[in-house]
Order: C-alpha cells, then sequence, then structure tokens
C-alpha cells in the first residue's frame, strides 16, 4: 500500500525551477533512495517533504491526506541531517528525548525512551556525553536515534553517510539498513552515491533536473537503465552509437561513427538504417586471447588497473577505447598485459539498446 | 619563529600594555592622593576622596542617573538588535542592507554630528505630516535613555548577527522536524546557543552608555546629568581629585563588567560520563 504520494510537484527558487513535474509512490515499510547528480532537485525534494519548503504546485499526500499545508513541525516525520544537526548545547540523551520533549512526555518517560532507542543504534552508556566529544559514526548514530524515537510516518535522510570514512560508511550502510528494516520504517533517502543507493533500497528513484527519470528495484534499474543517462550515472558503461547495416539471425553489425563496422547481438528486433544506441556494461564483456563465440572483436590492452577482486581493462578497438572489468577468479589474477592483442565480445542478452 | 624575534615580540607587547595601561593606574594613583588638587605623583595615601564622593550630592544624584540609563538603554538596545538580527538572518526581507547600515551607523557618524542632531530632536520636537517626535527631552531620564539606545545598537546588533551568522540553520530545521513549533525552536535551540553574544552585546551597550560624554552632555540639564558628564565638567572647572576616584569607580565597575563578559564567553561544560 502506498504510504505517500507525491503529484506534479513544480518548484522554483526565483528563475531556477528546480523540480519539474516531480511524482513519486512510496509504499509503506519502503526504503527509497533519491539519487541524482548535484542540483538535480533531490534535497529540495526531501525539504518539501520535511515542510521546510512550499510547492507552488503539486500535492504530497502521506496516508491519504494532503499535508501541502501543513508545517513541519507538525509533519511527523524524522529527519537525519547531512551534518547530523545535533544540538551542541545538550547532551546525547537530551538530544534524543528532544522530539518526545515536545510530544509532551514526561522527562523520565522521555530519557526511558531515548535510552531505549540509543541501544538500538548500540550507543550504550554514551548518554551523558556532549555531541562534541563523539565520533562521526557516533554522531551519526545519535542523528538516527534521535530521528526514530519519535515514531515518525516517514524516516528522511539527506545524504547522511556522505561525511563518514569508506570502511564507516559501509558499516553504516548495513546498520541502517538493518535497523530499518527492525523499525519497519518507511525511509525517503537522499544520496549522489549510486554504489549506496543500490545496495540500500528497496528502489531507486534516478532523477535527473528536478525529474525522476527511472525508478525501479536496484538490479532493474541497473540491468535495463531506460535511457544513457541512467546508464552512464548507475555504474559503468561503454556506449555506441550508429546506423544498423544488416541484420541475420539477433546478429546485427553497425556503422560506428568513425566508419568501424560493430558486430553484436541483441535479443530485441532493430530496424535496419535506423540509428541506436547501444550499451554494455564493462563486466559483462568477456575477454579471450582468441577469437571465439561472442567475442569476435579485436583490441590491444591499454591499461590495466588492479582492484583486487577485479581487473578493469582499458582495450583500444574498432578505432575507439572501451572498459571491460574481469572478475580475478583464481589466484594467477589479471592474465592480460598493456600491449596484449586480446578478442572479447558480450551475449545478445547483454546488449543494452537505449 | 626565531628566539630572537619572539623576544622582540615580548618586548613590544610589554610597550603596548605599559602605553594603554599607564594612564589607568596614573589616574588610579592620583585619586589617592592627599593633595587638594591633581597631581601625579600622588602625595601621601588617603581614602578622603573616595569618601569625599560619596559624600557630595553631586555624585549622589548622578550615579542613579548614569545606572538607569545605562541599564534601561542597554536591555533595550540588546533585545532590539536581537530582534532585528534574527528577523533579518531568517526572513528574505527586502532592504535588509539599508536596515543594517542603519543599525550599525552610530558607531560610524560623528558622536558631536549625532548629538547636535538628537539634540534638536530631543529639544525640539520632529514633525513629519501627522507623525511628531521629540520635545521636551533635554534633562529628562527617558531623553538621555532614548539617546542611550540608539549609539549602543550597533555592538549587540554585530555581535548577534555574526552569532546567527555561524549558527547553522540546521539546527533550528532539526529542531521543527523533531515537532517543535517555530517559536519553541527559538527559545530552546536558538537562543541558548547566541545568548553568549547577546550577554556580551548587552555589556557592550551598558558599558558604552555608562561611558558616553559627548550625546550626555549636549541631553543633559543641571539637574539630570550622567556620571561622567559630571566629571568632564568638574576637570575644566577644578582639578580636584574626586574626579580620580570618581573614575577609579568607574573603572572598577567596567573591570567588573569585562570580567563578567569573559565568564559569559567561557563555553558551558557538559559533564563527562559518569
Amino acid at each position: 500500500m502506498n504510504l505517500l504520494n507525491i503529484r506534479d510537484l513544480y518548484f522554483s527558487y526565483g528563475e531556477k525551477l528546480v523540480l519539474n513535474n516531480f511524482s513519486i509512490d512510496v509504499e509503506e515499510g519502503e526504503f527509497v533512495s533519491l539519487l541524482g547528480p548535484s542540483g538535480c532537485g533531490k534535497t529540495t525534494a526531501l525539504m518539501l517533504i520535511a515542510g521546510f519548503e512550499h510547492a507552488q504546485k503539486g500535492s504530497i499526500i502521506l496516508g491519504g491526506d494532503n499535508i501541502n499545508d501543513i508545517p513541519a513541525h507538525r509533519r511527523n516525520m524524522g529527519m537525519v541531517f547531512q551534518n547530523f544537526a545535533l544540538f551542541p548545547h545538550m547532551s546525547v540523551i537530551d538530544n534524543v528525548a528532544y522530539g518526545l520533549r515536545q510530544r509532551n512526555y514526561k522527562k523520565d518517560e522521555a530519557y526511558k525512551a531515548a535510552e531505549e532507542a540509543l541501544n538500538l543504534v548500540q550507543l550504550h552508556g554514551m548518554s551523558q556525553r556532549s555531541p562534541g566529544q563523539l565520533s562521526g559514526g557516533q554522531q551519526q548514530r545519535v542523528a538516527l536515534a534521535r530521528a526514530i524515537v519519535i515514531k515518525p510516518r516517514l524516516l528522511l535522510l539527506d545524504e547522511c553517510l556522505s561525511s563518514l570514512d569508506r570502511k564507516l560508511r559501509v558499516e553504516m550502510e548495513v546498520e541502517l539498513r538493518k535497523i530499518q528494516r527492525e523499525v519497519g520504517i518507511t525511509t525517503i533517502f537522499v544520496t549522489h552515491d549510486q554504489e549506496e543507493a543500490l545496495t540500500m533500497s528497496d528502489r531507486v528513484a534516478l532523477m535527473r533536473e528536478g525529474k525522476i527519470v527511472q525508478f525501479d528495484k536496484p538490479n532493474v534499474i541497473y540491468e535495463k537503465p531506460r535511457d544513457a543517462f541512467v546508464a552512464s550515472f548507475l555504474g559503468k558503461a561503454n556506449f555506441m552509437e550508429g546506423i544498423i547495416e544488416s541484420s541475420r539471425d539477433g546478429q546485427y553489425v553497425m556503422k560506428l561513427a568513425n566508419d568501424e563496422l560493430l558486430e553484436f547481438g541483441t535479443k530485441q528486433t532493430l530496424t535496419l538504417g535506423a540509428k541506436y544506441t547501444i550499451a554494455v556494461r564493462p563486466e559483462k564483456v568477456t575477454l579471450s586471447t582468441g577469437p571465439a563465440e561472442n567475442s569476435r572483436i579485436r583490441g590491444v590492452i591499454s591499461l590495466v588497473t588492479y582492484a583486487g577482486g577485479t581487473t578493469q581493462y582499458g582495450v583500444q578497438a574498432l578505432g575507439r577505447d572501451w572498459i571491460i572489468q574481469s572478475q580475478n577468479d583464481t589466484v594467477h589474477g589479471a592474465n592480460f598485459a598493456v600491449g596484449d592483442e586480446i578478442w572479447f565480445g558480450w551475449q545478445a542478452d547483454n546488449s543494452l539498446v537505449l | 619563529m626565531s628566539k630572537r624575534a619572539s623576544w622582540l615580540l615580548v618586548a613590544f607587547s610589554f610597550l603596548v600594555i605599559v602605553v594603554l595601561i599607564a594612564p589607568i593606574f596614573i589616574s588610579i594613583a592620583m585619586s589617592f592622593t592627599t593633595s587638594s588638587t591633581l597631581m601625579f605623583p600622588p602625595v601621601g595615601f588617603s581614602l578622603k576622596w573616595y569618601q569625599a564622593v560619596i559624600q557630595q550630592p553631586k555624585w549622589q544624584d548622578r550615579l542613579p542617573v548614569s545606572l538607569i540609563v545605562a541599564l534601561v538603554s542597554s536591555i533595550l538596545a540588546t533585545t532590539i538588535s536581537t530582534t532585528t538580527a534574527f528577523a533579518l538572518a531568517r526572513s528574505r526581507v527586502r532592504g535588509s542592507g539599508l536596515i543594517s547600515t542603519l543599525f550599525i551607523a552610530p558607531m560610524v557618524v560623528p558622536a558631536v554630528v549625532l548629538a547636535t542632531g538628537m539634540y534638536f530632536v530631543w529639544a525640539k520636537g520632529w514633525t513629519i505630516g501627522p507623525l511628531s517626535f521629540g520635545g521636551k527631552l533635554v534633562g529628562t531620564i527617558i531623553g538621555l535613555i532614548l539617546a542611550d539606545i540608539i549609539i549602543s545598537l550597533p555592538l549587540p546588533f554585530i555581535l548577534v548577527r555574526a552569532s546567527l551568522g555561524g549558527l547553522d540553520k540546521t539546527l533550528e530545521m532539526a529542531a521543527k522536524n523533531l515537532g517543535a513549533s517555530p517559536l519553541k525552536a527559538f527559545f530552546t535551540i536558538t537562543l541558548p546557543l547566541i545568548l553568549p553574544s547577546i550577554l556580551s552585546g548587552f555589556l557592550f551597550a551598558f558599558e558604552i552608555s555608562w561611558d558616553e560624554v559627548v550625546v550626555a552632555s549636549f541631553l543633559s540639564s543641571p539637574r539630570v546629568s550622567t556620571v561622567p558628564v559630571a566629571i568632564f565638567q568638574q576637570l575644566r572647572e577644578t582639578l580636584d581629585p574626586s574626579a580620580a576616584a570618581i573614575s577609579s569607580m568607574l573603572l572598577f565597575a567596567s573591570v567588573i563588567l569585562i570580567v563578567l563578559m569573559t565568564l559569559v564567553r567561557r563555553k558551558p561544560k557538559i559533564t563527562e560520563e559518569e
């Protein structure tokens, strides 16, 4: 069931249109990411949901009620800010209990609930500290406890992991997701980090210029991107643009802009003489030492980037650069060196027709 | 820094301190003289001029005036500048630059110019269409308070505005997000965080009014006047050491204020893990 329906939001700062016909439906209990490059309007969308900004047009419906005119402090939403926004003049426990005190809880009840929330985020015995005495990760946990202790209708997370270092971030990603499932709270997470969005979300909404371009499950949005923007923003891809010259049994020959001919397979039916953009993900490409089925393009390795579990190759072929990623599935690891002649290709399934 | 350079720095600092502090010490020293005129070095040691200050009706009348004017004007100036600074920081008002400039202007405009203008308005009144202001305010406590509000506005305004500017706006948003009304968010989050600046602003405002001579001498009458004006007048007429005594007393009050300011500026500590 949908908890949140956003319909056709328009929002502009002066001349600049920030949200343009922004619509999204979020189900009860779902973890949804708003992903996009900076300036795409994702944070503004969150601010509108939280009630800190007001749309010029459109409606925000929460649990069937239009909340457009409800001020931020009566929306009952928990938000974790990018900088955590902990109150520096209050102890940790007072920070967490703040929302409950606004809901007229008695002091001891508020403290009791706040302690429970702090235990949930694994901050035992820190309640009397001041926020300034905590590490970034701990501050993040306090901010999270403060947001969920009020049992909000929606949990709003604004790029709240981006200030943590990488290792801590990965840890927090897992933990945040665990807590979110435990509490069963519907969550909207704003991020510019595609990996974060893919690993944490039930669904990812990829935004561009104030609109949602694609809203799907992480695997769908990655494997079936709607257009070149989605394909390039989420993960890497080799893009090929050209005119279809001939076809035979699902194999097509495409004339690229530099007049080179590319042969590839696809499950889709393409029209002869029409212009297409084809994309293939680097990890979907197979490399071999000689020509083989699905490996019919000849190239030369120009760059080797070893990354432990995988190796990424830069390859020169058909007069352009390609990125190919291969799994290091044996201890012998990367098999190719710069200057090696190789053959590569991909299965018909893996051609993304955009 | 090399040893030599740091030694030079110490010497220079010392020189500056001497130049700054010497006049103050001279004035204090002279207040203890037994002679009947101001002289340096002082002769002997006595508290008789302090006694004279306490007993003379001239000072007895002026001290309460100075205190009331300084206290009321600094409270009002701080309140006005705090609310204005908050309004300017939190809303997109047109002409906010002009308002800021007007609040800082009393610090830039020469005191004599301000005093002359005030004198005419306070004495004669000023009428624009149906509105009129002032008239018959010279030589009244209210007149002095109004004038001191204006001249003490800039410092609290600048301090509070800077403090609000450095305050993370998301703190207030977080408070609202957690269910605090805008008013509650202001009183529980913003106000405690800018309070040190407000208090420093208040102390500066008090200090400005407490020390003010130029404007106060225009707006005083023989019956209602402030301590600094009286000191100035007395020094022009006689070299009575009681002026040095009252100056030292004023200085003592200022020192207390500075100590208070330092205490206010110190960050409150939240207790460590028990």
